[in-house]
């Protein structure tokens, strides 16, 4: 007991001590535990597990106090990544427990960026479980556990804190989009899901241990040492496991072609946690996808390269074009949010300052379109949730002028119009993938973003140019409801967009400076 | 920014205008045409005191004004206007109050006033920015209106039609963002950072030869669909026909100039030397598009796909007048980048006043409008004949211009494309004769002649076809110099020289024989002079050999 580092637990030391540790060994050397430097993550499992107890301790209470609640704790941890990035800001980048966590302009980015994920997704959760009578905490706890998660990824200096990260989302997420287990669809998404998942999850995890095996270590930091240090580090082995992390790191933002679970997951989920998806888990997957291409393996790049011009090219591609043929708003969505993927694999591809920069301010932007646009398709789908087919859409600027104007202004950020982030988004990767001299990229990706306008604008089609008699009838008999936290997330996304694509400056030098400080 | 500036004004007003609109509930109608119209005239006013205020001597960028905005990408709001964009500014600001009073979108007013407005702003920005950032915002902002005005307001099958018009226009433009990435990034090499100003970039000149094909080709890409020029040009025909009437005013009058405008400002600009070597390339594009153009025009059962067949072929004209790359044929594509603005805008509307009465476009359905409605008929006649080209009328102050300013440099492209002004009175006159002349019957006899709101909305259009064919000096006299400016750097830094009667006519090349033979003689003195100091060497060394031989 005598020889127990201070800082320890003394529970810990007992446990020690009982398992029979034999005298004069050098004994367990526990890590100092900065919790400042993981604030936000420990706010969002905090606010689960206060959840979790208090629908045990408390009975009465007002229907919206969940979420209400969700959404005080995103704030909070917003609050918390903000003082951080002051800190960050001041005393510069650190590394913290053991140099598994890193405190640095980068993971607070994502700390920032899925704190208003957490808020805004509670506020469209709520008056979805509402509509469709499954309120219950499961939806908020699920979702801010996995945002923990999320935050892991983004701020883990270890493969294996990464990997943690990612299987604190992945196994949350899973069960979230299995929510609403009344409809079929929603039940098969979450098997599909956890199937695929899992097998990438265990993809990545042999690429871990290969990486393990050929630099001695799973610190980020260190292998990036023993890259520097080595005078031929590109072996077998160590490109092997490379490889096996970035085709787990594709299945989880949805890369082609590791990207097949995707439609039928997004359709089947519930459309509030297919929105939470493609915001938050896509922006985990980058997170630490770039963390770990950009910073730790950045010596190999020659050799990831063209692996990813490849990825991209066909994430790209398969994206828009498969988009085009789709009849359902959310496999449209879906297929939509694969083609945006291979605009952040272009950022990735470049492998230079403004590669990261761009792909940072792409991943902030497209949670705000994509949240924004999930929010109208969850308040089109009615109850039930089930109206997803293009034909819903038809009529709408004359039912819901308002909302089919938010609605429009979204979509035609993701097509990359000007005067919108969606615009400076693609702007900002494809001047990166010029400065990297890949202009075929570049341009490949300007023509798929065509392509892709080609879906976005069908269903502005649809919206404005088709209306007639038969519809306006329908619109009398089935009013479209929109409840006030709908409106405050469309409103907030669509904001966002069109303020930034005016006013750009603060957002992008927020994705500079985050790059700067890493 | 420094104090007022005039142009940034320019461009929000529309934009402020747009936003009113969408603001007043949509019962208001006559409320909504009322703010739209004042913010039109309002910028109309503006521009045409532009046109006074400018110093006709000067070939320099006027009433520039300078924000920074996006430092991280060296963007700026940097607009500014010369002799180039000045008068395409004002047919802007002439054709869009034109438009919305002379035509009736028949339903959801306020979403049509709204677009329309947003179109101008967009029309604006592009013609006034410096920054090629800008320059492609809105460039890029310009399809979203005309888009919906096509696709809410527009015939049978605008939603194919709009959805054409939209998608060409993207796939060009995808070229034009990569080039631009690429010549701002290439252009930024060592310590200069990096901008988007297109009068640094046109001094830096600093991507290699083949590099600058490559950008070139790019930004021609993009210009190209929008002109359009003979390849690209399928979308014209079905987004003039199946858009409503302002919408194929605005369309043929000043958004398709955002592609001539776009070569002449950004192609010989920013690429000099690959403006010149592949002129050839795009002249013999532009000759085609003129002839194939006419040609359509020709078979056309649609009096309105007969106007967008027309435009092809005049446009075809801009780029000859473009790429011959001397001062005459500049100034006359510029010149008619107005006329073409006015004529066939003139023309759409007159048409579109058809349809409103006789609900078809089938030329085969109309007989005998002449009876009916005279004064159609006399203003047609005299739109059609400024369309032709007949001297007095605008028209052909603009392609003879052209046409000499091209024959000198390039002669058969001029020839072939002077059988374009043949075939342009082929397919009016014949379209007229079949439209107009004869004896009415039925539904043709019983039409209702112009309105007095009609004919007022016409009357500036008519005026300025006159004006410009009778005195186009002023016009010529704000052009020239930035024309000229223009000439002289696609000389300094494209390694050409246009011949010396392309800039002053017989007296150019008088000097310039003057010069040759001052040359010629000087060159003689000098070779003389060489002559007799190789005598004298060689005699130098003669002697010098007879004294050491002698020793």
């Amino acid at each position: 007991m005598n020889g127990l580092p201070m800082n320890g637990l003394p529970m810990n030391g007992l446990l020690v001590a009982q398992a029979g540790q034999p005298e004069g060994l050098a004994p367990l050397e526990l890590p100092n535990v900065e919790y400042s430097a993981m604030a936000p993550h420990l706010i969002l499992i905090g606010g689960a597990l206060v959840l979790l107890v208090w629908v045990a301790m408390v009975r009465r209470r007002p229907p919206w106090a969940w979420a209400a609640f969700t959404v005080a704790v995103g704030l909070a941890s917003l609050g918390a990544s903000w003082l951080m990035w002051l800190d960050v800001g001041r005393n510069g980048p650190r590394t913290a427990v053991a140099d598994a966590v890193v405190v640095d302009g980068y993971s607070i980015f994502f700390m920032v960026l899925v704190s208003v994920i957490v808020v805004l997704g509670a506020l469209m959760g709520e008056s979805f479980l509402k509509r469709e009578d499954i309120r219950g905490p499961e939806f908020y706890v699920l979702m801010l556990l996995s945002s923990s998660g999320a935050m892991f990824m983004a701020s883990a200096n270890d493969l294996v804190i990464t990997f943690l990260g990612l299987e604190i989302l992945s196994i949350a997420l899973y069960v979230l989009a299995g929510l609403d287990n009344r409809r079929m669809e929603s039940r098969e998404a979450a098997i599909k899901y956890f199937v695929l998942g899992a097998f990438s999850s265990a993809v990545f995890l042999y690429g871990v241990a290969l990486v393990y095996g050929a630099t001695g270590s799973t610190n980020l930091g260190e292998i990036v040492g023993y890259l520097q240090s080595s005078v031929a580090p590109a072996n077998g082995v160590l490109l092997a496991g490379v490889a096996l992390l970035l085709v787990g790191f594709g299945f989880k933002v949805a890369a082609v072609p590791f990207h097949t679970w995707t439609p039928d997951v997004y359709q089947g989920a519930p459309s509030p946690v297919t929105g939470f998806m493609a915001a938050g888990a896509k922006a985990a997957g980058f997170a630490g996808l770039l963390r770990v291409f950009f910073a730790t393996f950045d010596t190999l790049k020659l050799d990831w390269q063209p692996i990813v011009w490849v990825l991209a090219v066909a994430t790209l591609l398969v994206g828009s074009v498969l988009a085009i043929v789709q009849e359902d708003i959310k496999r449209v969505l879906a297929y939509s949010s694969i083609s945006h993927a291979g605009f952040v694999l272009i950022g990735l591809q470049a492998a230079n300052e403004k590669g990261l920069a761009g792909s940072l301010y792409y991943l902030l932007t497209y949670a705000f379109m994509v949240l924004g646009s999930f929010t109208v398709v969850t308040l089109v789908g009615r109850k039930g949730d089930a109206r997803h087919d293009l034909d819903a859409y038809r009529g709408l600027s004359a039912r819901r002028p308002a909302l089919a104007l938010a609605f429009t202004v979204l979509l035609l950020a993701q097509a990359g119009i000007p005067f919108t982030t969606g615009f400076l988004a693609k702007f900002y990767v494809i001047s990166a993938a010029v400065e990297g001299r890949s202009y075929s990229l570049a341009l490949i990706g300007m023509l798929s973003s065509v392509v892709a306008a080609f879906f976005y604008l069908r269903i502005t089609v649809l919206m404005y140019m088709s209306t007639d008699e038969e519809e306006a009838e329908e619109a009398r008999t089935e009013p479209l409801a929109i409840p006030r936290s709908m409106a405050v997330v469309l409103a907030v996304s669509v904001a966002f967009t069109v303020a930034f694509g005016l006013l750009p400056a603060p957002v992008i030098d927020f994705a500079r400076d985050a790059t700067l400080l890493i | 920014m420094e104090g007022f500036s005039i142009l940034t004004a320019m461009v929000l007003v529309p934009v402020i205008g747009a936003a009113v609109v969408a603001l007043i509930p949509r019962s208001r109608e006559d409320v909504i045409k009322a703010v739209g119209l004042a913010a039109a005239v309002l910028v109309g006013v503006a521009s045409i005191s532009l046109a006074f205020a400018f110093d006709a001597n000067s070939a320099e960028y006027q009433f520039v004004s300078e924000a920074s905005w996006i430092e991280e990408f060296g963007v700026s709001w940097l607009l500014g206007v010369d002799g180039i964009s000045l008068f395409l500014v004002v047919l802007t600001g002439i054709l869009f109050p034109i438009a919305l009073v002379g035509t009736d979108p028949h339903r959801d007013v306020k979403g049509y006033t709204a677009w329309m407005l947003l179109l101008e702003a967009g029309c604006l920005g592009s013609f006034l920015a410096l920054d090629l950032f800008v320059f492609f915002l809105f460039f890029e902002l310009t399809l979203l209106p005309m888009y919906f005005i096509i696709g809410g307001w527009g015939y049978e099958k605008r939603v194919y039609a709009s959805l054409k018009f939209f998608l060409f226009t993207l796939f060009g433009s995808a070229f034009m963002l990569v080039g631009m990435v690429a010549l701002v990034f290439l252009s930024a090499k060592g310590t200069a950072p990096l901008t988007f100003d297109i009068r640094e970039l046109a001094e830096r000149g600093a991507l290699a030869e083949d590099t600058a094909r490559w950008v070139f080709l790019a930004f021609t890409m993009a210009f190209a669909v929008k002109v359009p020029l003979f390849p690209f040009h399928t979308w014209l025909p079905d987004a003039h026909t199946q858009a409503p009437t302002a919408g194929s005013v605005i369309l043929a009058g000043v958004l398709l100039k955002l592609g001539t405008y776009g070569l002449v400002r950004f192609g010989l600009s920013l690429f000099p030397k690959a403006a010149v070597d592949l002129a050839p390339v795009l002249l013999t594009l532009a000759v085609v598009g003129i002839i194939y153009g006419a040609v359509c025009a020709t078979m056309q059962k649609d009096l309105k796909r007969l106007v967008a067949y027309s435009s092809v072929a005049h446009l075809g004209f801009i780029v000859l007048g473009t790429f011959a790359l001397t001062t005459q044929g500049l100034s006359g594509g510029v010149l008619q980048m107005v006329n073409h603005g006015l004529s066939t805008g003139a023309l759409f509307l007159l048409v579109g006043m058809i349809y409103e009465r006789r609900h078809t476009r089938e030329i085969a359905e109309l007989h005998g409008l002449q009876r009916s409605m005279p004064v159609m008929a006399v203003m047609f006649t005299v739109v059609m004949f400024s369309s032709i080209g007949l001297p007095g009328l605008n028209g052909f102050v603009g392609e003879f211009l052209i046409l000499i300013g091209s024959f000198v440099t390039r002669r058969w492209w001029a020839v072939v494309g002077t059988a374009g002004v043949i075939l342009a009175a082929l397919y009016l006159l014949w379209a007229y004769q079949r439209v107009f002349h004869g004896t009415p019957e039925g539904e043709n006899a019983t039409l209702t002649d112009m309105t007095l709101r009609e004919r007022a909305v016409m009357a500036p259009l008519l005026f300025l076809i006159v004006f410009l064919g009778v005195y186009p000096q002023p016009v010529l006299d704000r052009i020239n110099p930035s024309v000229e400016r223009l000439v002289r750097h696609v000389e300094e830094k494209g390694g050409y020289e246009q011949p010396a009667v392309a800039v002053n006519g017989a007296e150019g090349v008088r000097e310039e024989r003057q010069k040759k033979e001052v040359e010629e003689g000087q060159a003689k003195q000098q070779e003389s002079e060489r002559k007799l100091a190789e005598f004298k060497e060689a005699e130098d060394k003669a002697r010098e050999k007879a004294r050491s031989g002698g020793q």
